[in-house]
Order: structure tokens, then sequence, then C-alpha cells
């Protein structure tokens, strides 16, 4: 047996498979992500390109509606949630001053279960008859006595989802409280640690609930139970009800982190501390008990008493009070600085405002009278649009761009960097903000055909998209440009950066960093 | 580049007014919250962009370094607040409005989703009739030329139109046969979803005749998008002429469950009674197999023993959820349009399947 060098890596696809080191797995998340964005991203195009015009040209309405249910599914759970775990893999242990994940083995199992989750659900597209139609959303009876045999399937690939989600976050949950280094107390922990901390925590609360509502499914589908079908005394709004209960701490989920990466993001290029630190913790902290009583702000149409329908709005209009708090902060932050440009910084920027501008739409739907003529509209689309790619993809784009050169020792090239910055920046805005004015005007979602009076502002939509979904081609060679080379990174990177990642560890980050815990001021 | 230039001036960017009280005010809370929004993203958006022109490296900027300052730190928490309050009570008095339930109501309709239709049934006055996309619409969904589809409300028109009093309180009673559709006009600010197994309430007033559209609003399967709602507003007297109208109708219907019918009778009643059928089997009976929707023509229910195919039509399949039971149209729609698809497409088995046929199968 040989001795174990710090810096022994093993080799070939062995490296991967039985990886138990946090940046290879970060890796690993990183990269599924990114292929699962251009899935995603090449069924949002099939999606614009129907969209393109009246009519039916391209492809069938049946077809249209699996494209929808995949597209969602897929970037909730195949790009956005894997992007944040990777995130979180690469950074939590070099941002605490910890040698790596606390459960190392539960880490290569939590990634690994995800190529076979995901595989599960594609592989509905190439089975016979339909593969999920119903919307990621996949409501009762559609998806139960009236969903495709494939259904099932899909049902299997949500429970690996939860497995993984789970283990994740108890690994992440795990490192951060038993493996800070020493005088790393809570409050000094970053901002993007403490938000994965509480995202971790909602993970765990509500992933067995998805488990449960997807089992209920499984049984009524298949063992003769009718926990959602009115004729056998179900119910079809429980399922609501249940879903919603995981769907909006969900959606939270894919927002904290990037809190997170945002707060690390804007004190640097500001060379300026991040103005109110703790009051940053206890808003993240309120959005996450607030996320578990608001649920039914999504089913306002479904006929709830009314006094249910006043406690639901006045529970989420709170919501915008530590938003607004967290906005308020990254502006002081900014404010009286000495800003500079990199595209981390413009990514997070166009982050704060375009980030708002979704919460402004979010506010206006938690009125259950307004939301009466909001729901279920191209509103509603744009709206989550908004938070998730202009939101959350932004926060992965601009992390991406701001920890790049610490994994690889290069830096990226700023003027591509810039290039998919700005192309990016007008078109998911072409993309998305006309479908605002769909939705006012009373465009209904998820349908494959429109009234001729949609046309123009569809139009300009799939003109966005086309432009939008391009682009990130651009970000994939700008990625393996900057693996393969370019100018060398200095150990802090960028000038303002703070955090052990950049102060202790040279660029890039030794496969094993911190086998000895650093001393924490 | 844009098919459709000219009717971009015309094309609407806010939501509409409606034509309800209720709608009306629903219009003015939205238009509070969008300028209140307006106003605090011009206040928070200028202080960014003050930021990134004034306080540039470039140009010799040095950050300060302030940290903390719990005076606005409260003040941003409490303002918000208080202005969420402001919007919070005008929200719940039209809530309020909105939900009361209309035991006052004058006329009451029962409206129930189907995929992919609405049924309208008018409660007290003993009538009830389907709404179905309009035929001019569904002829053109494929059409390769958009000029086609222009001049004919297309995708927002249907065969049998909606009919309330004007300025009378309409009570809405929403159900479904199957799965969770949703019934929307945006001109009276009613949405409500309608659900297998409930009864779900809402209620309108509309001041003046007129025609209103609206669209399911609930992902409801393959033809979701093409389920229109059309609600024509009549006159009172126009109206009470329509129910007798309808009424009479009804029992001509009724009358037609118990005669004997010829063949040619069935097959041109059948013809149009089979346009429900043609979204998922095709108007020439060819189906879309590979996603799950047989063809007709040549099947074996359709060639084979008359009893099977009443029996796949009445009740619907045992293995395919996408066909569903039909048993609630009238014997004599169920007759036509299986003596239709017996001897269309070529299927020429020659029977004629009578109303009394479907009454006794029924059993």
């Amino acid at each position: 047996m040989s001795e174990d060098h710090h810096d022994h890596k093993p080799t070939g696809i062995g490296r991967w498979l039985f990886s138990t080191n946090h940046k290879d797995i970060g890796t690993m998340y990183l990269w599924f992500s990114f292929l699962m964005l251009f899935i995603g991203g090449g069924m949002a195009m099939i999606i614009r390109a129907e969209l393109y015009q009246p009519g039916m040209q391209l492809i069938e309405p049946d077809f249209f509606n699996q494209m929808t249910t995949l597209h969602g599914l897929i970037m909730v759970f195949g790009v956005i949630m894997p992007a944040f775990v990777g995130f979180a893999n690469w950074l939590v242990p070099m941002m605490i001053g910890a040698p790596d994940m606390a459960l190392p083995r539960m880490n290569n199992m939590s990634f690994w279960i995800l190529p076979f989750a995901f595989g599960t659900l594609i592989s509905t597209l190439f089975m016979e008859g339909s593969a999920p139609n119903f919307g990621w959303t996949f409501y009762a009876p559609l998806s139960t006595t009236y969903g495709p045999a494939s259904t099932d399937y899909f049902i299997f690939g949500v429970h690996l989802m939860g497995i993984s989600s789970i283990m994740g976050s108890i690994n992440v949950i795990v490192t951060i409280l038993n493996m800070r280094a020493p005088g790393m107390t809570l409050m000094k922990m970053p901002i993007f640690v403490w938000t994965w901390l509480i995202t971790a925590f909602l993970l765990i609360a509500v992933m067995p609930v998805l488990a449960g509502v997807v089992t209920m499914m499984l049984t009524d589908r298949n063992f003769g139970t009718s926990f959602f079908e009115a004729s056998g005394g179900g119910d079809p709004v429980m399922f609501q009800h249940v879903f919603w209960f995981f769907g909006h701490p969900e959606v939270y989920i894919m927002i904290l982190p990037s809190f997170g990466i945002i707060s690390q993001i804007i004190p640097t290029f500001s060379r300026k501390k991040l103005f109110g630190y703790s009051s940053m913790v206890y808003a993240t902290s309120s959005i996450a008990i607030l996320s578990f009583i608001v649920w039914a702000h999504h089913m306002y149409t479904v006929g709830m008493p009314l006094a249910g329908e006043l406690f639901f709005m006045l529970a989420t209009m709170l919501i915008a009070v530590p938003t607004g708090v967290k906005v308020f902060n990254w502006t002081a932050t900014m404010w009286r600085g000495s800003l500079t440009f990199e595209t981390p910084m413009m990514f997070a920027i166009a982050f704060i405002i375009l980030f708002t501008i979704g919460g402004f739409s979010g506010l206006m739907m938690s009125i259950t009278p307004v939301d009466f003529q909001y729901h279920d509209t191209y509103f509603i689309v744009a709206h989550f649009h908004y938070v998730l790619v202009t939101g959350a993809l932004f926060a992965i784009f601009a992390g991406a761009y701001y920890w790049l050169p610490k994994w690889t020792g290069n830096m990226y090239d700023e003027t591509l960097g810039k290039i998919h910055f700005w192309i990016s920046l007008v078109s998911v805005n072409v993309l998305f903000f006309p479908m605002h004015f769909l939705g006012l005007a009373g465009m209904p979602r998820r349908i494959p055909d429109y009234a001729l009076q949609f046309t123009d502002f569809n139009q300009m939509a799939s003109i966005g998209a086309f432009v939008f979904g391009g682009i990130q081609l651009l970000f994939l060679y700008i990625v393996i440009k900057c693996i393969r080379g370019g100018e060398k990174a200095t150990d802090r990177v960028w000038e303002g950066a703070e955090g052990l990642e950049f102060e202790q560890l040279p660029s890039p980050a030794p496969f094993h960093s911190f086998t000895e815990a650093p001393e924490v001021k | 580049m844009f098919v459709s230039t000219e009717l971009f001036a015309a094309a609407q960017m806010d939501l509409t007014p409606g034509v309800t009280a209720i709608s009306q005010e629903v219009y003015e809370l939205h238009t509070l919250i969008l300028w209140i929004c307006v106003i605090i993203g011009a206040g928070v958006f200028g202080m960014i962009f003050i930021s990134m022109f004034k306080h540039r490296k470039s140009k010799g900027a040095v950050a300060a370094n302030f940290h903390d300052n719990m005076t606005v730190e409260v003040l941003w928490t409490v303002i918000p607040f208080l202005i969420l309050i402001g919007m919070a009570i005008p929200a719940a008095k039209t809530l309020i409005r909105m939900e009361t339930p209309a035991d006052d109501a004058e006329v009451t309709i029962k409206i129930t989703g189907y995929q992919w239709k609405w049924n309208y049934d008018y409660m007290h006055e003993g009538f009830d009739f389907f709404s179905n996309l309009a035929k001019s619409s569904r002829d053109v969904i494929y059409a390769e030329n958009n000029k086609d589809r222009e001049g004919i409300n297309y995708l927002l028109d249907v065969d049998n139109r909606m009919v309330l009093p004007a300025g009378k309180k309409v009570r809405f009673l929403m159900t479904s046969n199957d799965v969770i559709h949703s019934w929307w006009i945006p001109a009276f600010a009613v949405k409500k979803d309608a659900i297998p197994g409930y009864i779900n309430e809402a209620w309108t007033i509309v001041p003046e005749p007129g025609v209103y559209r609206g669209q399911c609003a609930e992902l409801c399967g393959k033809d979701h998008g093409f389920m229109p709602i059309v609600v024509e507003v009549k006159s009172a007297e126009d109206y009470a002429a329509w129910v007798s109208e309808k009424k009479g109708a009804a029992m001509t219907a009724a009358a037609g469950d118990n005669k004997v019918w010829t063949k040619d009778e069935l097959m041109a009643k059948g013809e149009q009674v089979y346009a429900q059928c043609a979204s998922c089997h095709m108007a020439d009976g060819s189906g879309i197999p590979a996603a799950g929707f047989p063809a007709l023509k040549g099947s074996a229910i359709a060639t084979g023993p008359v009893a099977a195919h009443l029996d796949m039509v009445i009740n619907g399949s045992k293995v395919n959820p996408a066909m569903a039971a039909f048993g609630y149209m009238s014997d004599s729609d169920l007759a036509a349009v299986i003596t239709y698809e017996r001897n269309a497409f070529g299927n020429n088995t020659g029977d004629a399947v009578q109303p009394a046929d479907v009454k006794a199968a029924r059993q």
C-alpha cells in the first residue's frame, strides 16, 4: 500500500465514478446541470418555435404538453438545483475551512443517482404512447386517472431526485454544523454558507412531502386507492395542497442560494463589506419560515373559503418585507463603494434589478382578487421566468464567472464574458418581458396555439428565446476555454475578494484543501 | 418579419377593466399595485444606477466603510410593511364582495368542464347544451396560410354561446366531468376552477349586452388550448325569447330519443356530433395512433359487433384513459354518431343504430 500523497488524484474514469472529493463531485454536479440546461433549453426552443405564429405548424398539441412538462421538470430539478448543489460542494468546505464534505461517500451517491433519475425521466420520450404531458405541477386527476402509462417512470424519477436531494442536504447541514474551522462562528460564516444551510433545512422538510404526493399518485394509478379520485371519495384539491406545500418552499430552495452568491459578489466588486450581514441572515430565515405558510397562493381559484384566501393573501404579502430588506441591503452595499464591472458583477447587478421585477409581479399576484385575473396566464409565466432565469440562472452565471478562476487557476476571457452578458441581458428581456403583456391581455399559459391578437408579442418572445438559447453556447465555449488555459489567476483573484477560499488557498484550489484547519480571526 | 404588424398598434398590453363593477374594482387594484411597484422600483433602481455611475472605481471613488445602520434598517422594514397594509385593505374589501354568496341570483347556470368542451346547464329552465370550439377555427388549426385564420375570432369562437340576461345577477356553479378545467371571462373578472367532485361558485352582473370571450385556464390535456368560452349578454326581452326557443329545442330533442330514424337522418346528425370526436380520431377517422388515439377507419370496434361499439362510446375505454365515457350524451346523439362511425371513412357496415338500441345498451 502506498501512502497517499496529499495531492494525489485518482486517474481515469474511476476518479469520477468513485469520487469522494467535494471538488470533483461539485464539478460533476455543475457539468450535469450544464448538460440538462441544453436539454431543457432545447425543449424551450421547440415550444417557442411552435408559438412563433398562430396555428399548429411543427408539433402536435400533445407533444407540446410533453415539452412544457419536461422543460419545467428538467429546469427545476435538473438544472437549478444541481447547479446550486455543485456550488455548495465546491465552496462550502473551502469557505468554512473544512477538508471536504462531512459524508463523502453519500456525496458520491447523491450525485450518481441523478443521471439515473433523469435518464428515467427522459426515457419516457422514447416510449410507446405519450411522455408525461400534465405540466411540471402534475395536477391530479390529469396525471393519475388520465395520465399516460409513462407516468409511473416519471414517479420513479421524482423519487430518485428526492433521495438525491435529501442526501445532499443532510451532507450540507452536517458539514456546516460540524466541520467549521476553529473561530468560524455561525455569525461569521459567509452568507452563501448561511443561505445553503437554510436551503438544506427546507429541502429536508419538503422533499419527503413531494415523495409522499407522488407515492399517493402511484397507488392511485396502480393499486386501487382513491387519494385524489373524487369518484372514490378522494379529493383532487388535496393533491394541490400537498403539492404546493412542497412547491412553495421549493421555489425558495431555488432562489436562496442565489441570494448567497449575489451577497458574495456585490461586496467584492464594491470593495466594501456587505451591508447588514445579520439582517441578511434574519431575512433569509424569515423567508424560509414564511415559505411554509403561503402555499395556497398558487391555487386561489380552486374555491377556498374566504378566510383561507384572506390568510394566504396576507401571509404572502408579508414575504415582500424580508425580500425587500435583501434588495435594500445589496443597494446599500453598492452605495458609496468603489465599483468595477467585471462579468460576475454585471450578472449580479442584472440579478438584483431583474429579480426585483419578478418580485414585484409576485407581489401583484399575492393580491387574491387581482390574481383571479393573472392566474394561469402568461403573466405568471413571465413572473417565474424573471425569478428563475434572470434570478437563479443569472446568479449561477455570476457565481460561475466569479469562482471559475479559483477552480481552474485561469481567468476566463473577459471580453467574451461581457459579450455573453450583454446579449443574454437584452435577449432574456425580449424573451420574457412581452409575456407580461400577453398574460394581462388574456393569453392562458400551456396552450400550443393562440388567438391572433397575441401574435406579435409571441414572435418577439420567440426571437428573444432563440438568441438567448443560442448565446449559451458561447458560455459553454468560455467555460471550456477557461479550463484549458488563459491568463493565470492570482490567489485572491479579485482585488476586493474576501473569505477563506480567496485569502488562504492558492488558485487553482488544490485537490485536497484545508487538511489542517485554518485559523479564523 | 412580423406577420401581422397591422395588429401591433391594437395589441392589448394591460389588464382589461372589464364590464362589471367587480372587474372595474379589480382593474383599479391592479393599477394601484402596479404603480406602487413602479415607484418603489424607480427609487431602488435609481439608487443602483447612481452608484453605478458615481461610485465607480474608474472615477476615483474610494469605498466608504459603513456596513450597518440601525435606523435605515428599521425604516426599510417598517415602511414597506405599512405600504402592504395599505394595499391589503382595499384588496380584502374587493375579495369579500366577490366571495359573498349569490343567494339572490336570478339565473343559475351549472358549468361542467369536459375534455374539451363546456356544458351549460340552465338548471331552473330545464335545458342544457354543449359549447365546442367553432368549426371555423378547428378547420384552420393546421392551415399553412395565416390569412385563413383572420376574421373568424380564431380559437375564441364556439358553436353554442352561453347567453345571459343583462343587468341581472347570475350565479355560476362550476364542476367537471373528468379533469380540472377553469372557466374564465376576463371582462367579468370571473375565473374559477371546475373540479371533479366539487361544485364551485361565482357570480356576475353584466350591465350591458355584448359578446365576451375567454378560454379554459387550467391545463386539461391535449386540447386545453382549444376550448374557448363565449358569453353573449342579451337584453331581458331577448334573453326570455332565447330561453323559450331553447326550451322548445330541448323538447324536440327529447322527442328524437323516442322515434325511429332513417339511416340518412342518422348520418347527417352523426356527422355534426362527430365534430366532438374529431379532435382525437380526426375528421377522416385516421386518428393519431402515435399519440394513443387509434384510427376508426377500418377499426375492430367500428366495423365489429355493434354491442362492443356501444359499450366503448357509452362507458369509455377500460385500457386507454384518453377514451372518455360519453354516456352523458343523448340517446339520439349517440345513435347518430355511432351510425356515422360505422358507415363513414369507408367502414360501410350498413348498420343503422337507433336511439332505442342505445337506451337498451345503457342498462
